[in-house]
């Protein structure tokens, strides 16, 4: 077994030993929580890009550049692997780079207790399980790790609102995975196997009574994930969690939980159950892309009348993930290829945005779009970067947004799919409508009170306490902080360059789910 | 139809009480309630997996040489045994966020609290 094998399995057992650390040594030092999670985060994310050299580099078939762990010696089917191929080294990179670039962030703004560390670092190591993995049960496991870090992150919020958010995705993120749990019931009862590649395998040649198991179970999968991913209409838990979370995790919130869950269901319906079984089940694909197209309008819909920008964020993150749904219903490269583009792009947008959100929420009070007057004038760095990151967010080329949003496109014209054609339009417009609001409040319209004593290192309150726009005085921005968002605007303009570059990298996987279909 | 129910009482049985514990979680007003109803779902899957794994006259999967009598099929039980420690994880966070709701707003019914919380 190479090194490289047992750092997949580091990726995952890292985080979750290491977040006992900042427990067990807050009973002697204070503050040691940070230091361990960066330490830490900083390590996977190195890992990764260790592993990510590997992995690009290799030639060949998915499953031969695949770095594949076997737990304890176990052969597969019987045993669990661990699999990194090109797709899930491209998540585990942007899992980790954007874990650590967050805690930057909260080095100043954050929430700074020892426990908080270990939710958090509870949280990436269940997010690159999810990742990782190559068994499907072991994926609802690390689901359920993923959603109680996430309902205790949420919970950690000041004031009682928070508890009720954390309650209502608890009741709802559990119903999901129980779906998602019961979905894979019926595919091992039609299957007899657990193994995500060896599923990939049985799967075609299922005759009868265990065709019918098999696609239950992808009904049952599906809808579990479409409250995962917050797709309408059962993205109800979604926009509370974002708002009422602390301001320093909604970003790993917003970015990650939601693609990992995305990322997840793309893994099953490609790399399980395949384009072919899908395409021969009468109707699973409409279904999947009629999820989509109407979570795409109902949320871009729902974000241009939202107030507060969280709540509009956090919208169009239901409109943005519909994309990718439908996508993925489209069964086609182009089209899936976009999709994946599409959840790399929008993680890194939404991470910047979100940490952008909750810095002028922490420094200014302003959480409505009123209160982001003269922002521009004040903030330059962070408007601009917030400008870049919307205006990729939209599509406009050059950035991430539009590659991935051109690469659908494409697709879904290729498999002459016109109402996600249609779709990619009307949703460009509506973001554009919320975009240009922001925009506009931000760089046009003057502070509204320049006299209003601002709220100096205290959280505002979230019922919205400061209600006067409070951007009027310039506060330096925290290094930190200052860093991650710089990032996050020349990441989404670069990577808007590089969109042969993923369609490349992701090609071993492409090849490997479509090429034995057509 | 009923002989297959009568010879697939086990999935009628755990479907009923899938619809019991979902209907729970979606119509009860009382936010404990709420939760059994969703242990009540969960463990309705468990019961399933369970049921999955019988086969006739099958005896439990210890190896023993000198018979070859069916086994039961061991991995269902073990998935539900991983599967039951998370619920149980599950049910201690939401039963610590209910004890902090109730601690702020003073109610467990949903109702009231959306009214409180709308006051505000």
């Amino acid at each position: 077994m190479s090194s490289l094998e047992t750092l997949v399995v580091l990726l995952i057992v890292g985080p979750i030993l290491l977040s006992l650390a900042p427990i067990a040594l807050g009973l002697r030092y204070d503050r040691v929580g940070w230091p361990v999670a960066t330490i830490t985060t900083a390590g996977l994310f190195a890992a990764a890009l260790a592993l990510a050299s590997d992995v690009f580099g290799a030639e060949g078939t998915n499953r031969e550049i695949a770095r594949i762990h076997v737990l304890g010696n176990f052969d597969a089917p019987m045993g669990i692997e661990l699999v990194a191929d090109p797709l899930s080294t491209l998540i585990a990179l942007l899992i980790t780079g954007t874990a650590f670039a967050v805690l930057l962030h909260t080095r100043t703004n954050g929430p700074r207790g020892n426990t908080f560390y270990t939710a958090y670092l509870l949280l990436v190591g269940g997010l690159l399980g999810i990742t990782l993995t190559g068994d499907v049960f072991n994926l609802f496991v690390f689901l359920e790790i993923t959603s109680l870090a996430t309902y205790a992150l949420v919970a950690s919020g000041d004031g009682p609102e928070s508890a009720v958010a954390a309650l209502k995705y608890l009741i709802l993120g559990t119903v999901a995975a129980s779906l998602y749990l019961m979905g894979v019931g019926l595919l091992f009862m039609g299957t007899g196997t657990l193994n995500m590649a060896d599923l990939a395998a049985t799967i075609p040649e299922l005759e009868g009574q265990n065709v019918t198991l098999a696609r239950a179970g992808l009904a049952f999968i599906v809808i579990g994930f479409a409250i995962k991913v917050a797709q309408w209409p059962l993205h109800s838990w979604q926009p509370d969690a974002y708002q009422h979370a602390p301001d320093g995790v909604t970003p790993v919130i917003a970015a990650l939980v939601s693609t990992a869950s995305a990322y997840a269901l793309g893994r099953v319906l490609f790399g399980v159950y395949g384009p072919e079984f899908i395409a021969s089940t009468p109707n699973a694909s409409a279904v999947v892309v009629t999820i989509g197209c109407l979570s795409v309008v109902a949320g871009s819909t729902l974000a241009v009348i939202q107030r507060d920008v969280m709540r509009l964020l956090a919208y169009s993150s239901v409109s943005q993930f519909g994309l990718i749904v439908a996508a993925y219903g489209v069964l086609t490269e182009q089209a899936l290829s976009g999709a994946l583009i599409h959840l790399v792009g929008h993680g890194l947008t939404k991470a910047g945005l979100f940490v952008a959100v909750g810095w002028i929420a922490i420094a200014h009070g302003a959480r409505t779009v009123d209160e982001y007057a003269g922002l521009a004038g004040r903030q330059p760095f962070v408007a601009g970067a917030v400008a870049v990151l919307l205006l990729s967010l939209v599509g406009i080329p050059p950035s991430v947004g539009f590659v991935g949003k051109w690469y659908i496109a494409l697709g879904a014209v290729e498999a002459q799919a016109w109402p996600v054609a249609a779709v990619i339009l009307f949703s460009t417009m509506l973001t554009l409508a919320y975009a240009a609001r922001l925009l506009e409040t931000m760089y046009v319209t003057p502070p509204l009170d320049s006299t209003v004593e601002p709220a100096h290192d205290t959280p505002a309150a979230t019922d919205g306490g400061h209600s006067k726009s409070s951007i009027a005085t310039r506060k330096s921005v925290p290094l930190g902080t200052l860093t991650v968002l710089v990032l996050a605007a020349v990441l989404a303009v670069a990577l808007g360059f590089a969109g042969e570059l993923f369609v490349d990298v992701l090609e071993p996987f492409l090849e490997s789910v479509l090429e034995v279909s057509s | 139809m009923i002989e297959l129910l009568a010879s697939h009482y086990a999935y009628v049985l755990v479907f009923a009480v899938l619809g019991i514990g979902l209907y729970m979680t979606i119509a009860s007003q009382n936010l404990v309630k709420k939760l059994i109803g969703v242990n009540l779902f969960q463990s309705a899957i468990f019961l399933f997996f369970v049921a999955t794994a019988y086969v006739e006259d099958g005896r439990a999967p210890i190896l023993k040489t000198g018979t070859d009598a069916p086994l039961a099929s061991p991995l269902p039980q073990v998935i539900v045994l991983t599967a039951i420690v998370v619920g149980i994880a599950l049910t201690a966070v939401g039963l610590a966020l209910i004890v902090r709701i109730h601690s702020e707003y003073g109610t467990l019914r949903e109702d009231t609290l959306r009214e409180v919380r709308t006051d505000e």
